[in-house]
């Protein structure tokens, strides 16, 4: 263990709590961060179960998280706005519920599955899977099919670097990933407004694209239950319900997956689920988005403002019918 | 004082309390991450309440016998209107912040706003037909006019039931309390009718 270690100071030049934190939370943050700090001495991913929803500080910090040139510069969204406004249906469907029904959720110890057509599948306990990577920290928009936007800086590692440690074989063609199934943890799983267990997916070479990752942590701090702990997918330029929480299990797969949503509407939402200004849902319009923390509405992005990392990943496709 | 004026300041008090309650998160900074939707959640939550509460009147007023009970139900219609305006307001100006193409591609490609919008109309014929004046001018055409309050209330409920994504719980629970509300009015009316006929 590094004692005396200079503080971190790398997360707090990119974006300065005291910049978007109200005065009122930042001295919040400063209580929270110092008793937070005993927690974050501890080596590695530590136990996280126990107080949640507090704000900076109240979780572990992340060791070693290196930057990214894919982060944009934009403003992060509050970590008390993220950690209060969260779509996670296995906690409740209304965006209060899942601050409060994932309080006692527990995400260690956890196992993570790899299965499907790979050289190398396994079941591993999420530590073990994790230690090969480098963290990253990685600040994405986020943009909710339901037209909200945020910015949050995710701390992850590519997906992609998962992919070629586990050797796809060629019939693999889409990843699949499953959600825990859990009603005693996961309240919601009780009532049949989704088909449980989650199932996100995408394209093998969606998958591979160097802006996916699975994140652990957030605000450089451990992932806080209601936003997907112990470990989620993050695609930053797809609706949000694309990325899949409290990830078990990723499959290896030769047909596209049926998604939650897909079975749920499919008319509403289809496979590829890119962020498209001009691809109207059909009950709403997706032209604008209204940012969490901010009054007026900005206009919509193709992809999400990632076109240039990932529109050729669709050349040729009718993306109106491809939704 | 009556008790009936008694409960009818009360009630007016109380149904100022959601308005009350917005402007003060307002005031606090408390409107959640995402205000304008959660202004746009109340202030819808609480337009179907009134709806709902102003149908349960009549009922109640017969299941008790208390016939003073009437003297509320325009107050509470009118709270009713109230919240729809709010919700209305909010839709245009937080939400569409004026932008009339907008609005009119709202109103004409998404049913559930086509009928919120309708649901509105109703309640803003309603609202302006609801004073001594009207009344008395409308004569016996007012009360077949404000049979659309039922319309209305089918209208809100329908309007809540599309916008879910799908959840539709709450829908739902207001779908069954609506039911129950008309299905009173329908039995008294089969009774009346078959009482009549013999």
């Amino acid at each position: 263990m590094l004692i005396g270690k200079a503080p971190d100071i790398r997360y707090s030049e990119i974006t300065p709590r005291s910049l978007y934190l109200r005065r009122r939370e930042f001295i919040q943050a400063a209580a929270a961060a110092a008793i937070g700090g005993a927690a974050s001495l501890a080596p590695g991913l530590v136990d996280t179960a126990g107080a949640q929803i507090a704000g900076p500080g109240a979780l572990p910090k992340l060791p070693n998280v290196k930057t990214s040139p894919f982060s944009t510069t934009e403003k992060p969204t509050s970590y008390k706005d993220v950690t209060s406004y969260n779509n996670f249906y296995e906690f409740g469907s209304d965006k209060a519920d899942p601050a409060v029904n994932a309080r006692r959720f527990r995400p260690r110890p956890w196992k993570i599955a790899i299965e499907g057509h790979v050289a190398k599948p396994g079941t591993f306990d999420i530590d073990e899977f994790l230690k090969p990577y480098v963290l990253e920290e990685r600040i994405y928009r986020l943009r909710c099919v339901e037209t909200w936007s945020a910015v949050i800086p995710w701390v992850g590692i590519p997906l992609a670097e998962v992919i070629k440690r586990v050797e796809p074989t060629s019939q693999a063609k889409f990843v699949e990933f499953v959600t825990l199934y859990d009603p005693n943890q996961m309240p919601e799983q009780r009532s049949d407004i989704l088909q449980w267990p989650y199932i996100e997916g995408l394209r093998l070479d969606e998958a591979k694209n160097p802006l996916a990752i699975l994140a652990v942590g957030m605000y450089g701090e451990v992932m806080p239950n209601q936003d997907g702990a112990p470990i989620r997918l993050v695609v930053p330029w797809k609706y949000g319900f694309k990325s899949g929480k409290s990830i078990v299990k990723i499959r290896f797969v030769d047909a596209a997956p049926k998604t939650a949503w897909m079975v749920s509407a499919p008319r509403e939402y289809g496979f590829y689920a890119n962020v498209n200004p001009t691809v109207d849902h059909p009950r709403w319009s997706q032209a604008r988005e209204r940012r969490l923390g901010e009054f007026l509405p900005r206009k919509s992005v193709m992809f999400n403002g990632y076109a240039d990392q990932v529109a050729s990943l669709y050349g040729g496709m009718d993306l109106r019918r491809n939704y | 004082m009556k008790p009936i004026v008694l409960l009818k300041r009360l009630l007016f008090a109380a149904a100022l309390g959601p308005a009350a309650a917005l402007a003060y998160h307002a005031y606090t900074g408390d409107l959640t991450a995402n205000p304008v939707d959660y202004i746009t959640d109340q202030t819808g939550d609480w337009t179907i309440s009134f709806l709902m509460i102003s149908l349960a009147v009549t009922p109640l007023r017969r299941l008790t016998g208390w016939n003073e009970l009437i003297k509320l139900r325009r107050m509470l219609g009118l709270f009713a209107f109230f919240y729809a305006t709010l919700h209305m307001l909010t839709w245009v100006v937080l939400v569409s912040f004026f932008d009339v193409p907008t609005m009119i591609e709202d109103v004409t490609m998404r049913p559930f706003i086509t009928i919120g919008m309708a649901t509105f109309l109703i309640l803003l014929v309603l609202a302006a037909t609801s004073n001594q004046a009207a009344i008395r001018r409308l004569g016996r055409r007012w009360q077949k006019l404000h049979r659309l309050v039922y319309l209305a209330a089918i209208g809100a409920v329908v309007h809540f039931w599309w916008l879910v994504k799908a959840d539709i719980t709450t829908p739902r629970r207001w779908a069954l309390v609506l039911a129950v509300l008309l299905g009173f009015r329908i039995w008294w009316m089969l009774r009346a009718r078959m009482s009549s006929r013999s």
